[in-house]
């Protein structure tokens, strides 16, 4: 039997064609080298991320080329791009659905910090919603630099590391209401069509009903003049 | 089919009179390429309703690009279609140029051509590639990988970065290319035809993708015509209108090639067009390498453009055209004014309007991308059909999330 | 082939005289600004009329002129301006249409039923600036997420928002069981 060519910790090949090794150290020999990654591509990166699964780059050289869209049977998720307030839910509920042990990387600028973007749309860095192990940086990483964090998860693995980050769920829960936004906590108007799980929504509101801040409330909040053109 | 959140509520399909079941496809599913969520109704596997829901990319582009300068938005731009960036450097540096009014240099317009037209093909042949993996060819989407990682390497000779190109500035290049430009877009060009045809040959005679591909998503001339929808999706439906004919850019009003188009508007015919397509930008690219000017990339107005480095080095009016452009509360600004600038990108037409107040901020800049008004058709071309069409639809259209959303 | 902008300058005035406002032209572009009253005869008018024929509304969008500049002042007629941009096809020709909505009411016609492309469009400049479209099939949301509060693109919205981007349930340590 050929024995694996990097020993797990306590592995020891014997002269007489067997070898011995810890259950657990066998279990994270295996763990580490069939990484199935949970792909949530969004942007530019997911490219990027593309191109290391494709030929020149082939991530199955790692063991980690079945990629899985279906976060229950996925171990590693690969955040990359940039997540929008619209998409943070989703990738929340996706994270929570994967199986545990699992594994997070956070892939450039975007999904690290907001990167460029810093706009009120954009969440700044993922690691405040859920936890990251390895972040990469780059606007987008090569490709190379994702080879490189994969290797670091296998790492961590091998060092038979826990998360870093433990995470509570019960704080966290699937399915939550959108809260009243910090500014306008007062005048906010209540959540229009439900969670981000409704389905096809036949009544939707019509548009009369939105109470929007409109320049002239803004400034009459404020005790401004009104602005320009405000008639 | 769908994964992750909510598949099926079976509430409201048993609330409907109509026994049809709602459906979630997406926002995070193999096949919709990138951040794309439909709600659909369906009855067994026909789909009766589809509710296309974008945004979930909305980044704040348009937004943003009130806060930054002219020449810093262009880092914005390749991360909007982030399968061919530099067509959109170009087009916005298009645009930038019309609102300042500057020119630039025969040997710039030249290169820009060159790159725009293998940015293109690098765009189109993944998209070929996609097509065929959601169909089942995987081997086609590697195949196609492979030349873009090779056109990747030209794009870093020329650029210096593989994907975020931020290429142009207003007025011309930031450098010029290197020496050997020429042999290194020659040494990938002239590997595409067979890849091309080896392409074409395992699709077009293939049973299954032409099964799942002809005469699905017909789209009409009159319906894409009102719906907006330009690039091959356009094409395809018989309108012959590319914007590099109809508004010529560049310089391609000196370059020969043809504008190729089909009649019947469906998946198979987009597929067609995008192939000859890429034969076409092949013709252009030779063109311009062949007949290459030699001369400045940028503009010599040096009161847009920056001046060359060692002329900022040992001349005093260079040196302060230099400072006045880089410092911060200096920079380049143009007359008040507004200006809708559109050029050819892989998807169609891209268009910027820019608003500027006379500083050196844009008042308003607008993106009109491509794929937004091409996936509003999304729901016209699945109605009445399969739920496994909707999967060859969508990619056929090759819409990116990025400038979708914005 | 050159577009006989004059004639079409012409052939609007006569038609909707009273709506017209003005008729610009910058870096060879025109532009017709309009009151918005008849927005959808005018532009139903641009479509049909062969003379003209344009078929293709390339893109609809809006201005806020909230923060523009002294100088400029003459631009805003109104607080917004929804901006209309056209395109012949047959004719290789480009108009711009821009029609000024009041902040109250901040309401337009629906071009939605002339050009199916408006549809989505209107949508965006509704999410956008909250310019409300009378007669649109389906006006909602299509950005942003439904519960967002604001118009992101007046120029009265920070660009860093109001906080919607820290508002999530943040995720807690717990310590490392032994």
């Amino acid at each position: 039997m050929n024995a694996p060519a990097e020993s797990a910790p306590g592995l020891k090949s014997g002269d007489a064609g067997f070898i011995t090794t810890r259950l657990q150290a066998l279990k994270e020999w295996g763990r580490r080298n069939s990484l199935w990654p949970m792909p949530f591509g969004t942007a530019c990166c997911a490219i990027e991320m593309m191109a290391t699964l494709s030929s020149r780059y082939d991530l199955a050289r790692f063991g980690a080329e079945v990629i899985r869209f279906s976060p229950r049977q996925s171990d590693l998720m690969i955040v990359s791009g940039r997540i929008s307030i619209k998409m943070m839910p989703v990738l929340i509920d996706i994270y929570n659905q994967m199986p545990e042990p699992k594994w997070c990387i956070s892939m450039g600028a975007c999904a690290s910090s907001g990167g460029v973007f810093d706009t009120y749309t954009l969440v700044q860095g993922v690691d405040q919603f859920i936890p990251v192990d390895v972040y990469i940086p780059g606007c987008p990483p090569r490709p190379e630099s994702l080879v490189d964090a994969v290797m670091l998860i296998q790492e961590k693995i091998k060092r038979g590391e826990r998360q870093t980050k433990l995470y509570d769920r019960t704080t966290h829960p699937l399915d939550f209401e959108p809260v009243a936004l910090v500014s306008d906590a007062v005048q906010a108007p209540p959540a229009l069509t439900g969670s981000h799980h409704s389905l096809p929504n036949k009544d939707a509101q019509t548009a009369r009903e939105l109470d929007w801040n409109t320049a002239a409330n803004i400034a009459r909040r404020e005790g401004k003049a009104l602005p320009l053109g405000s008639g | 089919m769908a994964h992750s959140v909510a598949a099926v509520q079976p509430a409201a399909a048993q609330a409907a009179p109509e026994q049809t079941l709602s459906m979630n496809l997406g926002p995070q599913h193999p096949a919709c390429h990138g951040t794309l969520r439909f709600k659909i109704e369906l009855d067994g596997e026909t789909i009766r309703a589809c509710d296309p829901e974008i945004g979930f990319l909305h980044t704040g582009f348009e937004k943003l690009g009130e806060y930054r300068s002219y020449n810093q938005f262009v880092v914005v731009t390749d991360r909007a279609n982030y399968l061919s960036p530099l067509n959109n450097n170009i087009g916005y540096a298009i645009a930038c140029e019309e609102l300042f009014q500057v020119e630039v240099p025969p040997r710039g317009q030249y290169v820009r051509m060159a790159m725009a037209e293998l940015s293109r093909i690098a765009d189109h042949i993944v998209c070929v590639g996609l097509q065929a993996m959601d169909l089942g060819a995987f081997s086609v989407m590697l195949w196609a990988f492979i030349e873009r990682e090779k056109m990747y390497d030209v794009f870093e000779a020329v650029t210096g970065a593989r994907l975020t190109t931020s290429w142009t500035r207003v007025g011309g290049i930031f450098r010029d290319v290197p020496e050997d430009f020429p042999d290194l877009v020659r040494a990938v060009t002239s590997k595409l035809p067979p890849v091309l045809a080896e392409t074409e040959y395992m699709l077009s005679k293939n049973k299954i993708f032409k099964d799942r591909t002809v005469g699905i998503g017909t789209l009409t001339k009159e319906q894409a015509l009102s719906f907006g929808v330009t690039g091959p999706v356009l094409r395809a439906c018989g309108v012959p209108y590319d914007v590099r004919r109809a508004r010529p850019y560049l310089a391609y009003d000196k370059v020969d090639f043809e504008i190729p188009i089909r009649t019947e508007g469906d998946v198979y015919s987009r597929f067609l067009v995008r192939q000859e397509e890429m034969r076409q930008s092949l013709k252009i690219i030779e063109q311009c390498l062949a007949n290459l000017p030699s001369g400045p990339v940028c503009s010599v107005d040096h009161k847009v453009a920056l001046p060359p480095k060692d002329l900022v080095y040992h001349d005093m009016e260079s040196l302060i055209h230099h400072f006045k452009i880089v410092m911060p509360g200096h920079g380049i600004a143009p007359p008040e004014g507004e200006v809708y600038s559109c050029t050819e990108v892989p998807n169609g037409e891209l268009g910027f309007y820019l608003v500027s107040d006379g500083t050196g901020l844009p008042y308003r800049v607008r993106i009109r991308p491509p794929s937004f008004y091409n996936h509003q058709t999304f729901s016209a071309q699945v109605k009445g059909r399969m739920l496994s069409d909707a999967v060859a639809i969508l990619s056929s259209m090759n819409t990116i999330a990025g400038e979708l959303d914005r | 082939m050159s577009f006989d902008f004059e004639k079409l300058q012409r052939a609007v005035r006569e038609r909707f005289d009273s709506e017209v406002l003005e008729w610009t032209v910058f870096r060879e572009q025109h532009c017709l600004h309009l009151a918005p009253e008849r927005i959808v005869d005018v532009l139903r008018f641009l479509r049909d009329e062969p003379a003209f024929n344009f078929a293709m509304l390339t893109d609809v969008t809006a201005l806020d002129h909230l923060k523009l500049p002294a100088s400029m002042e003459h631009w805003a007629r109104e607080r917004f301006a929804v901006v209309y941009h056209l395109n012949s096809l047959e004719h290789g020709a480009r108009l711009r249409v821009k029609a000024y909505v009041p902040e109250e009411p901040c309401e337009i016609d629906s071009v939605s039923g002339v050009w199916a492309s408006a549809n989505w469009g209107e949508r965006e400049v509704f999410d956008m600036y909250g310019i409300v479209f009378r007669g649109h099939p389906d006006l909602r949301r299509i950005l942003t997420p439904d519960h967002f509060d604001g118009h992101p693109l007046r120029k009265d919205y920070p660009l860093k928002g109001r906080g919607e981007r820290d508002n999530f349930p943040k995720y807690t340590e717990i310590p490392e069981r032994g």
